[in-house]
């Protein structure tokens, strides 16, 4: 668990979720559907993120959990794809945001070293995390932002141009009247 | 009530209008936020609630022994043992406050009980509470629970509710009607509609919806028996309201023992401004079993619980010239508000509707009549874009029919209808005087923007891919600001609208902000923070802002109808005007200079003219905190207070162009563009407001293409989870195209207007006007939400609606 070892009998029924959030005290993980639907659940097994809450403790057992308070020291410095996150505000009320992370942590350390994802493959690996606030366009542009940062940080010959999102934000010139 | 003189803002420390990082963020991105469900008192018991699985039935018997009998069980209760409880109350009724008095003066007859004895009136009606050791405990103990009911029959539209022989559900409102209410000129449109060259018909279902914010609700009780105090943590956006409403109209508790906490709350979009029985019911079931007692609900049960919204069944018409002059707008609507009368949603159906219904438009007569009824559904509420969404809806497709019928281009249309600037303040002839406004140059630059003018070159090349291009318009006015106490009395609100500021700046020179208001997302640490450092001219790292508690920030009103930054934030810049005029007062004193020669600049006085005798904010506030050698008219220390209370609301407005594309052999629509051009007047920090622009339009969206709660014949709600309610995933969206005019309101010092929830209120009526423009010359004139592809696909094949 996050590096450290468990060691906790589970009932048959238990879901993932409940041991990190009940069992725990581990509440960065986030709860908000009971269909399997929405990922702010999200966590990583031995690397690959899925939903908690449609994971059985017990076939969790001997593999690598990493949560959302895996990613740094409470109040720590941000990773990269928090930071990425932070500078594009890809967050608003947060409550899907550690699901998000811990989704997105995969998508940007798999391409840290080739292709940076197309803004439709970006959208395509969100589409199991609901976010009601942000309508993603903040989240996809962090992401952008977090891949272009970790090729610039990759061996060369990886890194190519930062891309920018195609959008005319807010910053653009105001007319007072 | 504070006196607003509608200056420009102070330019100040020049902090305010950047686009500053949240500092909400860092916490949120490490998932270290506490949010309801996270709240973990020692010895807590939790709580759940049995819903009803009919929508319509008379409650026979209730059975709780085998539940009692379980493992873990605490209590059991139902609506008898909660007789000297009163029912939810609802603070929103049309027509004003009289009609809150006498013989109702907790509400509407037909207010919702923390329990209901006698009978069910939607799915989801909570009947009885069971408070165990642990969550799964209390969840199983309910299926041990057996209730006897004899079905009544059901009804889940308003306009059969109102038919005679419907069936009814509460004894004291007779054929189910909540409220009948008009406003605007009902003989002169009528009149102007008789007389007109042209007059465009359309019945319209805006269908309901369910906002869903992704944390569902959830309220904790903690009883303290030692003080006689309750403290409430419940994901709320206004915890300052639901302290008035529980403790005195509920509870019958002093308001002086009653605490409530919001604690971070994950989206709330209107939703969870509003009183619901858990809230009662932790408070009082931690009061029996002397423990803490939580409640953290399901999304499913959200779903059939958490007010919906917008609901209504419409006949519109529109009349003009041939020459595309529109002279009258006419709306009669069904609104359906549900089982209960919910805390505003009345008001939502009706005033926030009705009186938005002529937009940024110069019309001479106009007339709104709402039928506000009762069903078998869960109560109404407000929604992100609450009534003005509805209204915009409704008027935006009249425009496109209308330019139809005469043959013109819809932006020329719209264009030519536009109130003129000159005209600020406009009467809108429905109750609403328009504050500001530039609309012509908004529009326009929405037009140029979107690239309009080659939207037939791009019809033509979507073709030779088998795609359907289509484009549509909207434009809108949405009153936010909400407001001037006065005039929302005569709206019918029962409590005050205005909204509190205290800052508090410590010996040392930080200084602490609190406000009434309460966050469900809007980074308000950051922006607040903004405002009192550009006013005093400090860093706005050493301010800190706190709200959500009812503690801290003894009155308020809270977030809703896109007021935190146009009401809160006026009354933390007058409150640090106080502070700066005191620090003048003050400083005059330590320099040892008459008041006028004081200057304030950059956080710091001196004398005019001589900047060497001066002192800093941080000595100033030191000097404040010891009081040596003041004068007896100045007190020591520096903490100020203001409750704003504005002379009108304020209207942002702005113009959206959708491009969709609809695929031949599908029928599904896409969205390949998306242009907004809104006017939030002076914006605090454009970063925090660009991610709320971007939400909304995603939100509205949903509406237009995949959202709705559907209820079968038996009231049941089909569309009770995510699987089965549609939201929109990062797929569904492009990026859009953003930009702003400024027009800033005259109605507070900082110009702003409402900006949170103001661009979910056109993209509806965008949306369906592009696909209605897709499909046009197949004869479609009007296609009802969601468009979803199987509606479309008939249409492609000439099947009707
Ligand atoms: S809680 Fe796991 S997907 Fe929603
Ligand atoms: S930030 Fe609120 S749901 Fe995503």
């Amino acid at each position: 668990m996050n590096g450290r070892p468990e060691q906790f009998s589970a009932q048959p029924n238990e879901l993932l979720v409940e041991r990190l959030r009940d069992g725990l005290g581990l509440t960065g993980t986030k709860v908000g559907c009971d269909t399997g639907q929405c990922g702010t659940c999200v966590v990583r097994l031995d690397g690959r993120s899925v939903k908690s809450c449609l994971v059985l403790t017990a076939s969790a057992a001997g593999s690598e959990v990493a949560t959302i308070e895996g990613e740094t020291t409470r109040g720590g410095d941000l990773t990269g794809l928090q930071e990425a996150l932070r500078q594009e505000h890809g967050t608003q009320c947060g409550f899907c945001t550690p699901g998000m992370v811990m989704a997105l942590g995969e998508l940007v350390e798999s391409t840290a070293g080739g292709e940076a994802p197309t803004e439709p493959e970006i959208r395509e690996w969100l589409t199991g995390n609901l976010c009601r606030c942000t309508g993603y366009h903040s989240v996809v542009r962090g992401v952008q932002r977090a891949c272009a940062a970790a090729r610039a940080e990759a061996p060369a010959g990886a890194a190519g141009p930062a891309e920018s999102a195609a959008v005319a934000a807010s910053g653009a010139a105001a007319q007072e009247v | 009530m504070t006196a607003v003189t509608g200056e420009a803002p102070a330019a100040g420390g020049g902090v305010l209008g950047r686009p500053l990082d949240s500092r909400e963020d860092p916490q949120l991105l490490r998932g270290e936020a506490t949010y309801v469900a996270d709240i973990d008192l020692p010895g807590t018991a939790h709580m759940a609630i049995l819903g009803s699985p009919v929508a319509h039935a008379r409650i026979l018997s209730i059975e709780t022994k085998a539940a009692e009998q379980l493992p873990g069980v605490l209590k059991v209760a139902t609506a008898a043992d909660f007789t000297d409880v009163m029912p939810l109350p609802c603070i929103w009724i049309p027509g004003g406050v009289e009609s809150h008095f006498p013989p109702h003066p907790y509400g509407l007859p037909g207010a919702r009980p923390v329990l209901t004895g006698d009978t069910v009136r939607h799915v989801g009606d909570p009947i009885v509470v069971v408070v165990a050791e642990t969550p799964r405990q209390a969840a199983a103990a309910l299926a041990a629970i057996a209730v006897e009911y004899e079905p009544l029959p059901v009804v889940t539209r308003a306009d059969e509710a109102l038919a005679e022989g419907a069936p009814q559900l509460h004894e004291a409102v007779p054929g189910n009607l909540n409220a009948y209410w008009t406003c605007g000129d009902k003989d002169r449109t009528d009149a102007a509609i008789a007389a007109a060259e042209v007059t465009v018909e359309l019945d319209l279902v805006n269908q309901r919806t369910i906002n869903s914010p992704i944390e569902p609700r959830g309220a904790v009780g903690d009883y303290d028996a030692a003080t006689g105090e309750y403290t409430l943590y419940a994901s709320t956006q206004g915890p300052h309201n639901h302290r008035f409403l529980l403790s005195a109209l509920v509870l019958g508790i002093p308001f002086n023992k009653l605490r409530v906490i919001a604690p971070t709350v994950g989206g709330s979009f209107g939703t969870k401004g509003y009183l619901y029985p858990d809230m009662a019911l932790v408070l009082l079931l931690s009061k029996a079993l002397g423990r803490p007692v939580k409640w953290v609900d399901t999304r499913t049960g959200l779903m059939n619980s958490t007010v919906q919204g917008r609901d209504h069944r419409q006949h519109v018409t529109l009349a003009g010239t041939r020459d595309g002059r529109i002279t009258a707008v006419r709306c009669t609507s069904y609104a359906n508000l549900g089982a209960y009368p919910s805390t505003i949603g009345p008001g939502v159906a009706t005033a926030l509707m009705g009186r938005s219904i002529s937009g940024m438009y110069d019309i001479d007569a106009a007339f709104c009549e709402v039928y506000a009824a009762f069903t078998n559904t869960v109560p109404l509420g407000a929604q992100r874009g609450s009534g003005r969404a509805e209204a915009a809806f409704l008027m935006e497709r009249l425009v496109d029919r209308y330019a139809g019928e005469i043959g013109m281009d819809p932006a020329a249309v719209r264009r030519s209808n536009l109130v003129p600037k000159e005209k600020f303040p406009y009467d809108n002839g429905l109750g609403w005087t328009y504050d500001s406004g530039n609309y012509l140059l908004n529009f326009d630059r929405a037009i140029e923007l979107s690239g309009y003018a080659d939207m037939p070159a791009r019809k033509a090349e979507a073709r030779t891919r088998g795609k359907r291009l289509g484009v549509g318009l909207a434009t809108y006015v949405a009153i936010c600001g909400v407001g001037p106490s006065t005039r929302m009395s005569q709206e019918g609100m029962l409590g005050g609208t205005w909204e509190s500021a205290n800052i508090r700046v410590h010996p040392t020179g930080e200084v602490t902000v609190i406000v009434g208001s309460a966050s469900t997302g809007q980074s308000h640490g950051t922006v607040f923070a903004q405002v009192a450092a550009d006013e005093l001219g400090i860093d706005p790292d050493t301010v800190q802002v706190l709200e959500g508690d009812t503690q801290k920030a003894p009155y308020g009103q809270g977030t809703y109808g896109s007021r935190s930054y146009s009401m809160a934030a006026p009354a933390v810049a007058l409150t640090a005007r106080k502070i700066k005029n005191k620090l003048i007062r003050a400083g005059a004193v330590f320099l040892g200079v008459p008041e006028d020669k004081v200057v304030y600049e950059g956080g710091r006085v001196h004398e005019e003219g001589n900047e060497e005798n001066g002192k800093t904010f941080a000595e100033l506030a030191m000097a404040l905190w010891y009081g040596w050698g003041l004068p007896a008219e100045i007190e020591p220390a520096l903490d100020e207070t203001t409750h704003f209370d504005p002379p009108d609301f304020n209207y942002p407005f702005g113009t959206h162009v959708a491009v969709v594309e609809i695929d031949e052999l599908t029928g599904e629509t896409e969205v390949v563009s998306y242009t907004a051009v809104d006017d939030a007047g002076h914006i605090g920090n454009p970063k925090i407001v660009l991610g709320q622009i971007e939400g909304s339009i995603t939100h509205g969206l949903g509406q237009a293409l995949m959202e709705a709660a559907v209820y079968d014949e038996q009231g049941l709600l089909v569309s009770s989870d995510l699987t089965r309610y549609a939201l929109p995933r990062a797929a569904d969206v492009p990026f859009f195209t953003l930009d702003k005019t400024v027009t800033p309101s005259p109605h507070n010092p900082l110009g702003a207007k409402g900006a949170g929830e103001i661009a979910t209120v056109p993209p509806a009526a965008a949306v369906v006007n592009a696909v209605v423009d897709a499909l046009s010359d197949l004869g479609v004139q009007h296609i009802d939400m969601p468009v979803t592809p199987e509606k479309v696909w008939r249409r492609l094949r000439g099947e009707a609606q």
